[in-house]
């Protein structure tokens, strides 16, 4: 049998991983192939560009060799996916490669887009791409002071991203000590600081303390480059001194162009992770049009049950697990302290206060991250 | 043609019935129309909330078994 996996970010890696581990005999004796395509031959962990752009890490911190992180019997090409032909059940790639299956796993993840909002990219800082991060250091560290405004687009991955950037704006400018010289302003989308409702609750006086000023219902429209003001669809406005976006995102234009999904977003289904209307394929991670939080623990917990489940159905045609929507996120705040969410698609987060111990446990999760990617954890 | 869709936002908090509504417009044409499904209580009254704000229509919003049906049609 020859399962594919294409894209090797962390979806694709540790669901790689858990197949080629649960099925190492078969692979070993040639019945079971196992493929990579990606884009890259490195692998980036992206939560670690938020402490890039806070001049806690560096790049070299967040990257490694893809083909160091995968288990010995997967096949691994940097050569990506051009053209997917469901019906014959193969792929092409950019360098006119074939590969056929019987198991496809699509995990293209997705990316911040900035042609929706004129005059974004040219005024913004974001932590949300590798030039970015490192950009937004700098601006950080020379700013003087003024007002700081954080603005956030639809669909975007890593929703817990607004508010940890927040805390973490708050703390650097303390620590650098020009906090009250900036005016700090945070809007959101919708009719609460963050979509789910007991992080919103949770945020608020803590918000509130640091003394951020919030609107919601803020959607950005366009922003006016030269006189340094986000006008909103609701018909209000910010000015600014500096511009932290999370951009709006898509997933990748090579799904869209294949026809798998409006926008690049594969529909999926939210218990099996099969794509609709087929049988052989799975989305897993951003890429997905599921109503869930586009993050890497969503992926590493979707990559479990499709390992269990591709392993389940080579050796007894049958799936055995469900994916029940689980997410858990770890929160950063200020003051070196940090909580976690953790919930599903019955259960919604209870957020405790954050502690010293949970932000030392996010900082160790940055480095055994790898170990999770090899699926060791 | 003017495009209906349903977008099953049921049994999820994040990122939510209305985030959903809001990627949707964004993509919509002019006269595309939505029905949202909720199990969310707030959205019964974010959504249109947030319509009015930005000058889309509301068709109609109504209850059925626990689920908040929210039809809404893109005006501009
Ligand atoms: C600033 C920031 C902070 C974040 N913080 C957190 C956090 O704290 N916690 C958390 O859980 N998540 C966080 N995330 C989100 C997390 O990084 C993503 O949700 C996760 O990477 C999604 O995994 P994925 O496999 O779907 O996509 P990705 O990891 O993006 O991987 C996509 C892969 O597809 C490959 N690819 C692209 N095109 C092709 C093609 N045509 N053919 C073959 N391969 C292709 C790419 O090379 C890449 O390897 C954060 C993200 C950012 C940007």
């Amino acid at each position: 049998m020859k399962i594919l996996f294409v894209g090797g970010g962390m979806g694709g890696t540790i669901a790689a991983n858990n197949v080629a581990r649960r099925l190492s005999k078969e692979i070993r004796s040639g019945k079971v192939e196992i493929t990579m395509l990606s884009a890259t031959d490195q692998h980036w962990y992206q939560p670690g560009l938020l402490y890039v752009a806070f001049g806690k890490m560096a790049l070299t911190d967040i990257c490694r060799d893809q083909s160091s992180l995968l288990e010995p019997g997967i096949k691994f090409f940097v050569d990506p996916v051009e053209e997917f032909e469901l019906k014959q059940n193969q792929v092409r790639t950019k360098a006119g490669v074939v590969h056929s299956y019987d198991m496809l796993v699509i995990a293209t993840g997705c990316e911040a887009v900035y042609d929706e909002v004129p005059g974004l990219k040219e005024s913004s800082e974001t932590p949300y791409t590798r030039d970015g991060a490192v950009a937004m250091f700098k601006k950080l560290r020379d700013f003087e002071g003024g007002k700081v405004a954080v603005v956030v687009g639809v669909p975007h991955k890593c929703p817990i991203a607004p508010i940890e950037i927040t805390f973490m704006l708050h703390e650097f400018f303390e620590k650098r000590g020009i906090r009250d010289k900036v005016q700090l302003q945070y809007t959101y989308p919708i009719a609460r600081i963050h979509n789910i409702e007991n992080i919103a609750k949770w945020a608020i006086p803590e918000f509130e303390r640091m003394e951020v000023d919030y609107e919601t219902f803020f959607n950005m429209k366009e922003v006016d480059v030269d006189n340094k003001i986000v006008h909103s669809e609701e018909g209000t406005e910010k000015e600014f001194d500096l511009l932290v976006t999370v951009p709006p995102h898509r997933g990748l234009q090579v799904i869209e162009d294949n026809n798998l999904g409006e926008a690049g977003w594969i529909p999926t289904d939210r218990y099996s992770l099969m794509m609709n209307d087929q049988d052989n394929v799975f989305a897993l991670g951003d890429t997905t049009n599921l109503p869930i939080s586009k993050t890497g623990s969503t992926a590493h917990f979707e990559s479990e049950v499709i390992g269990e489940n591709i392993a389940s159905l080579y050796r007894t045609g049958t799936a055995t697990r469900e994916y029940d929507g689980k997410v858990y996120c770890f929160i950063e705040a200020d003051r070196g302290r940090a909580t976690n969410a953790c919930f599903n698609y019955i259960d919604p987060p209870e957020i405790k206060a954050p502690t010293k111990s949970m932000h030392m446990l996010k900082m160790s999760y940055n480095q055994w991250y790898w170990s999770s990617a090899r699926g060791l954890l | 043609m003017p495009e209906e869709k349903i977008v099953d936002a049921r049994d999820t908090f994040c990122p939510g019935p209305l985030m959903e509504l809001i990627s949707f417009m964004k993509r919509a044409e002019i006269g595309d129309q939505l029905e949202l499904l909720s199990t969310d209580e707030g959205s019964a009254n974010d959504v249109p909330e947030w319509i009015s704000k930005v000058g889309h229509e509301l068709v109609s919003n109504e209850k059925i078994d626990d689920v908040w049906h929210i039809k809404v049609r893109k005006a501009k």
